[in-house]
């Protein structure tokens, strides 16, 4: 029973990490833009939905009002800054999205002040739930899940089904020949910026009554992000899909039994200690064992 | 030879090099130790920035993970000096080995993959290793550790300021002359018509790989150097020296100063702590509390110099891309 429900916490974690890497793998995919700044999105709409949920005392009223929220920051991080950098190389977009996120860090310490804040989980999810006889699982995770689970299968059947998807997929191969064919691709290039901005404010509020929401937040899990991104080859949301469930797995691994088994060879301690870092070495070396043997990812186009 | 030597910039790089020299003459003359204490830290982070320089700037590579170099160096002399091995003449060549070591290891790996998927990896190996050296508790973990400097009896005591800070300048100054040399020689030559077309130099004949990898070894040498001293500098380590915001700062130096100039990390480590000393204060001024959020102004500069100012202050100088 155990073991059920660390694998479910790693999927919860793993269906997080999607709909970040999603958001990240479109905009490079579509764009060719190594956007740094992806992390200060999913910050945003943490605190967005903070402020939302405060003053409306409702949580899914306060989510669904942070959103749009997010999605016009989003916009608006692409029209002023982003689609300059399209054309540049990856070490501008790198340089310029770097300072992105030194000027996201300031702008939420100057309004929302240093000190981090807490959303509380909503109370019609504040139980458990008996999934299997002697199983128990907190409903809010669970709600992750599905939510999560939820919005894969909406992108997917986003980009499989719709025109939208159609054109999408057309940019992900060529860009200038869908422009060509007279497709707004201003808008379309807008249009998937705030999507995923979308997708990363969503991970972000729904993460933030698990762990906390502050400063910097989205800089670590964005490294995170970028190496389930490139294991599953740039571009792909099915690589991107296959690599944060994998992400998810390791991470439950390392952080649950791997300090159990370093207990057995060293001492107590430091094998709680050094476990979490062994963890996140882990998911690097799978990273890096994955690029030597295909050097564009697991599902990315060979060049 | 007298025409190169007068020039504006030749006068401007000669004035900025006596300046930092004189660092400690002047700290005392004027009794602040603060201006000292900065001093030798823009020389420090300038020697690193040179260091990514050799590969950023000339070969063309967009290393990410610069920092883990200078925390394998710090590390090195920490962790030696903790065991009781004070002396440097044990702890800066064990602290170059090891991120030479690491920079193989490295770039053997990362220099299979392009675009992209380099700055990814490259960022990868560096959370790499500031995991291990936030999960090293005997070392102090994420709060890092307070460590003795290093020892060279009878040649020089480097808990003494000055001494100090001249040895970084005089290093900083062996790293420039390298570099310099580096980037004239045959050698330099081919990393830069690499970086222009791989396909090119490599049918002719170069083996483009095993170039880069040296470049790298050697920019993971000078990137450990500038660990060692950085460490030496706070008698301190900690994970946050190699987190990768400090690899994000690296390339802002390079790129501020003037990407592929020899000269470039220099004026863009000066200009990055020169900003970020003169942004606080002079928010302050404007409005008491707001010199907090210097980065509300300093992010979107760099945003600016992305778009529009590549070339960097040297280019500014009227410097040549090389």
């Amino acid at each position: 029973m155990e073991v059920l429900i660390q694998v479910l916490n790693g999927v919860q974690l793993g269906l997080l990490m999607f709909l970040l890497a999603a958001g990240l793998t479109l905009t490079f995919g579509i764009m060719d833009l190594v956007n740094l700044a992806h992390g200060s999105l999913y910050m945003m709409g943490a605190y967005i939905a903070w402020t939302f949920i405060s003053w409306s005392d409702s949580f899914v009223l306060g989510a669904l009002l942070a959103l749009p929220a997010t999605f016009i920051v989003g916009v608006i991080v692409e029209v002023v800054i982003a689609r300059r950098l399209y054309a540049r190389d990856h070490l501008d977009q790198v340089l310029a999205t770097f300072g992105l996120i030194l000027f996201f860090n300031d702008l939420v310490r100057a309004i929302w002040g240093p000190a981090g804040k807490s959303i509380a989980v909503p109370p019609f999810l504040d139980h458990t739930i008996e999934i299997l006889p002697g199983a128990l699982y907190p409903a809010y995770r669970l709600a992750i899940i599905v939510v999560g689970t939820g919005v894969a299968l909406l992108l997917a059947w986003l980009v499989a089904r719709t025109r939208l998807g159609m054109l999408i997929r057309a940019g992900a191969s060529n860009r200038r020949m869908i422009a060509a064919l007279g497709v707004n691709i201003e808008l379309l290039f807008s249009l998937v910026f705030g999507l995923g901005a979308v997708f990363a404010g969503l991970a972000g509020l729904m993460a933030a009554p698990i762990s906390s929401v502050k400063i910097g937040m989205g800089d670590d899990i964005l490294i995170l992000a970028f190496v389930i991104i490139v294991t599953g080859g740039i571009g792909s949301i099915k690589g991107a899909f296959v690599a944060a469930m994998g992400v998810g797995q390791l991470d439950i691994v390392g952080r649950v039994y791997l300090a159990d088994w370093l207990k057995a060879v060293m001492d107590p301690a430091a094998a709680s200690a050094a476990a979490p870092a062994i963890s996140q070495v882990l998911i690097y070396i799978v990273m890096a064992a994955v690029l030597v043997w295909r050097p564009t990812g697991l599902f990315g186009q060979r060049q | 030879m007298s025409e190169r030597l007068f020039t504006p910039r030749a006068l401007i790089t000669t004035l900025l090099l006596v300046l930092l020299a004189a660092l400690p003459l002047i700290a005392q003359a004027v009794g602040d130790r603060y201006i000292l204490s900065v001093g030798t830290r823009i020389v420090i982070w300038a020697i690193a920035a040179v260091s990514l320089n050799m590969i950023l700037g000339y070969g063309g590579l967009v290393s990410f993970g610069h920092a883990a170099f200078i925390g394998i160096g710090g590390y090195a002399v920490g962790i030696l000096s903790a065991n009781g091995i004070q002396s440097g003449w044990v702890q800066w060549p064990a602290a170059l080995m090891a991120a030479t070591v690491w920079a193989a290891l490295v770039a053997a790996l990362s220099l299979r993959t392009r675009g992209v998927y380099f700055i990814m990896i490259t960022l990868a190996f560096a959370q790499l290793v500031y995991y291990l050296g936030s999960g090293l508790a005997a070392y102090g973990g994420d709060d890092g550790l307070n460590i003795g400097r290093s020892r060279f009896t009878g040649l020089i005591d480097l808990r003494d300021k000055a001494s100090f800070h001249w040895l970084c300048f005089a290093l900083l100054c062996a790293a420039l002359w390298f570099c310099g040399r580096f980037s004239r020689s045959p050698f330099g030559h081919v990393l830069r018509g690499a970086r222009s077309n791989e396909g090119r130099m490599a049918a002719l004949g170069f083996p483009v790989f095993r170039y880069r990898l040296v470049a790298c070894l050697i920019a993971g040498a000078f990137g450990g150097l500038a660990g060692v001293l950085l460490a030496n500098e706070g008698a301190y380590i900690s994970p946050a020296m190699m987190s990768w915001v400090k690899s994000g700062d690296l390339i802002v130096m390079v790129v501020l100063g003037g990407i592929g100039v020899r000269f470039g990390p220099l004026y863009g480590a000066l200009a990055f702590f020169v900003l970020e000393e003169s942004l606080k204060p002079g928010l302050d001024l404007l409005h008491k509390g707001w010199g907090e959020y210097w980065q509300i102004v300093f992010g979107p500069l760099l945003v600016i110099i992305a778009l529009h100012a590549k070339g960097g202050i040297a280019s500014l100088l009227g410097f040549r891309h090389d």
